[in-house]
């Protein structure tokens, strides 16, 4: 098998030292405690959790922002934690695993949309014809070409949201971790985003790291990790994660309606599916299954 | 109502003004300053007066915009006037009013300073702000302070923060409508009172902006080093300023005006500053 894009062994973490920082609540000083896993290139992968269970943390440990206190991550088989990590590797990780935030206000630079998209390529020193070239290919990437030189706070959420993510985009990553960055957005920019995240995935090949609450946006993932107190609860397929549902509840998660909906029936005695994800397959497999019972009656 | 503050005086437009390098003119309007400052008699004020009229028709800015922009040194203005009528000692005496007397010299000189004024005004910012965009001056000055950084003037530093200033501006200016919103609908009274009254009602608005303020001055530092933010070594930049040759009239007109300016005071006759 290829060697995993991301992996991560046995990483703890605790604020102690470090400037404690927001939505982290309690006084646990540890919030990540052991987490192994690894994620291949080209996936998309959901991080599920409650406020402060950490995977914000986990985000930021990523990209180098924060220092593991223990453990290992390695980003295309380099190891990170390694102290002889110059400043110039911690800027090649960096740009390989970009972050896109929660508030799109608060991650736009500059007061022209194609020169916040330029910042990222602008600060790796790319020469300027070819920083051109990428704005231009990220903005269209986005679909925010027509807003090129308008201000961000013209923009809807949803549309600052995608500048972010341009502005990332501009810096060819392999991976962008996204921090709840639907959170703040209506359901209009809710969707927009997230069809920009697919087509990324799909189409550019970046893996994705979507940290959400929202487990529609989770269904969309080709795996989902549960992550609470600081542990890896549940790996799997949305299928396999969300047919969990008494253990989602403990955690403080919600299942998507008809998951909800088709594990109640089931804990009644009737003989359906426990993984029923989309609404749509709910209504299908709940007609055939009135029509059979029919038959057999 | 905090929507209407506009960023600066830039007023849009595409004229020659407009299109020209930003380092040509910051560097114009100081040479456009010192020409106004060497003006000595009637001849070489009228001529630098010519001059700015034929800037504003050049950059296309309304009369109005100027006018408006003219109106809060009215006071100064009237002031200087009086001041330097009044109390001016000439030689030609013109009207003798017991407690001041005032002079032809006074008059001639109340008059130039006026025009000195409005001059300085109304020239530095039709070549300058009302014809430049908040980015556009940054970044000129940024590329024209440049070689300070070998003797380790922060330049980089000081254009970035104009930039983020700039961009955060009207984020701000919203925020402080929402708060004030807020406040009012809690039964904050911000309208009514005296001096010191209002002020105190200004305390439930000041401290959440801050905060909220530093809340945001952190979550962009955390997402401007994730965009691998270094400060300004090895930086490159998208958009470069290169200088055309038309680039260089601007340069060179302001140059020859204030050539002008020396050879009008140096041979011609009359009253003189």
């Amino acid at each position: 098998m290829a060697q995993p894009l991301i992996s991560v062994r046995d990483l703890t973490f605790s604020y102690a030292g470090e400037d404690r920082q927001e939505g982290v609540e309690g006084d646990a000083p540890a919030v990540l405690k052991g987490i192994s896993l690894d994620v291949e290139k080209g996936s998309f992968v959901c991080i599920l959790g409650r406020n402060g269970s950490g995977k914000s943390t986990l985000a930021k440990l990523l990209n180098m922002i924060l220092t593991p206190t223990s453990g290992k991550i390695f980003i295309k088989g380099k190891d990170v934690t390694d102290p002889a990590m110059t400043e110039d590797d911690m800027f090649e990780v960096r740009r390989s695993i970009g972050m896109v935030f929660q508030n799109p206000d608060n991650q736009l630079v500059a007061t022209i949309v194609e020169e916040d998209v330029a910042f990222g390529p602008e600060n790796l020193g790319v020469p300027p014809e070819e920083i051109r070239k990428r704005v231009d290919g990220a903005l269209a990437a986005v679909g925010m070409t027509e807003y090129a030189r308008h201000s961000p706070h013209q923009l809807s959420g949803g549309q600052k949201q995608r500048v972010a993510i341009a502005g990332i985009i501009a810096m060819l990553p392999d991976c962008i971790i996204f921090d709840e960055s639907t959170a703040m957005l209506d359901p209009q920019g809710r969707r927009e985003v997230m069809n920009t995240i697919q087509a990324l995935n799909r189409e550019k090949g970046i893996t994705v790291l979507h940290i959400t609450h929202n487990m529609d946006e989770a269904t969309l993932a080709d795996r989902v990790l549960v992550i609470d107190g600081g542990e890896l609860v549940l790996d799997g397929t949305p299928r396999q994660v969300f047919s969990s549902v008494r253990r989602l509840r403990t955690v403080g998660l919600d299942v998507p309606q008809v998951t909800e909906l088709f594990s109640l029936l089931r804990e009644e005695g009737f003989d359906l599916p426990g993984d029923v994800l989309s609404e749509e397959e709910g209504a299908d497999l709940l007609s055939r299954y009135l029509k059979e019972n029919e038959k057999s009656q | 109502m905090l929507k209407d503050i506009t960023l600066g005086q830039y007023f849009p437009g595409n004229s020659f003004l407009h299109r020209q390098d930003p380092r040509m003119k910051i560097i114009a309007s100081i040479l456009y300053i010192v020409a106004v400052f060497l003006c000595k008699n009637l001849f070489s004020f009228l001529f630098i007066t010519l001059f700015t009229v034929a800037l504003v028709l050049l950059s296309r800015i309304p009369m109005k915009v100027i006018l408006k922009g003219v109106k809060p040194l009215l006071f100064i203005l009237i002031f200087t006037t009086v001041y330097n009528v009044f109390f001016y000692q000439g030689e030609h005496l013109l009207a003798d009013l017991k407690i001041v007397k005032i002079y032809f010299e006074g008059v001639m000189f109340a008059l130039l300073m006026a025009v000195r004024i409005v001059c300085l005004l109304v020239g530095s910012s039709v070549i300058l702000t009302y014809t430049t965009s908040p980015i556009m001056l940054t970044d000129g000055l940024e590329r024209l302070l440049s070689p300070l950084r070998k003797i380790h003037v922060p330049v980089h530093e000081f254009a970035m923060m104009m930039t983020i200033a700039l961009r955060f501006i009207p984020t701000l200016i919203e925020e402080t409508d929402k708060i004030m919103n807020a406040q009012k609908a809690r039964g904050s009274d911000l309208s009514s009172g005296g001096l010191i009254r209002r002020a105190k009602a200004l305390i439930p608005i000041l401290i959440p902006l801050f905060v909220s303020a530093f809340r945001r001055a952190n979550d962009l530092a955390v997402a401007m080093e994730c965009r691998c933010y270094r400060g300004g070594n090895g930086r490159t930049r998208m958009t470069q300023l290169r200088l055309h040759a038309i680039d260089w009239t601007m340069l060179f007109t302001v140059l020859l005006c204030g050539g002008a300016v020396v050879i009008i005071n140096l041979y011609s006759p009359g009253f003189s500053v």
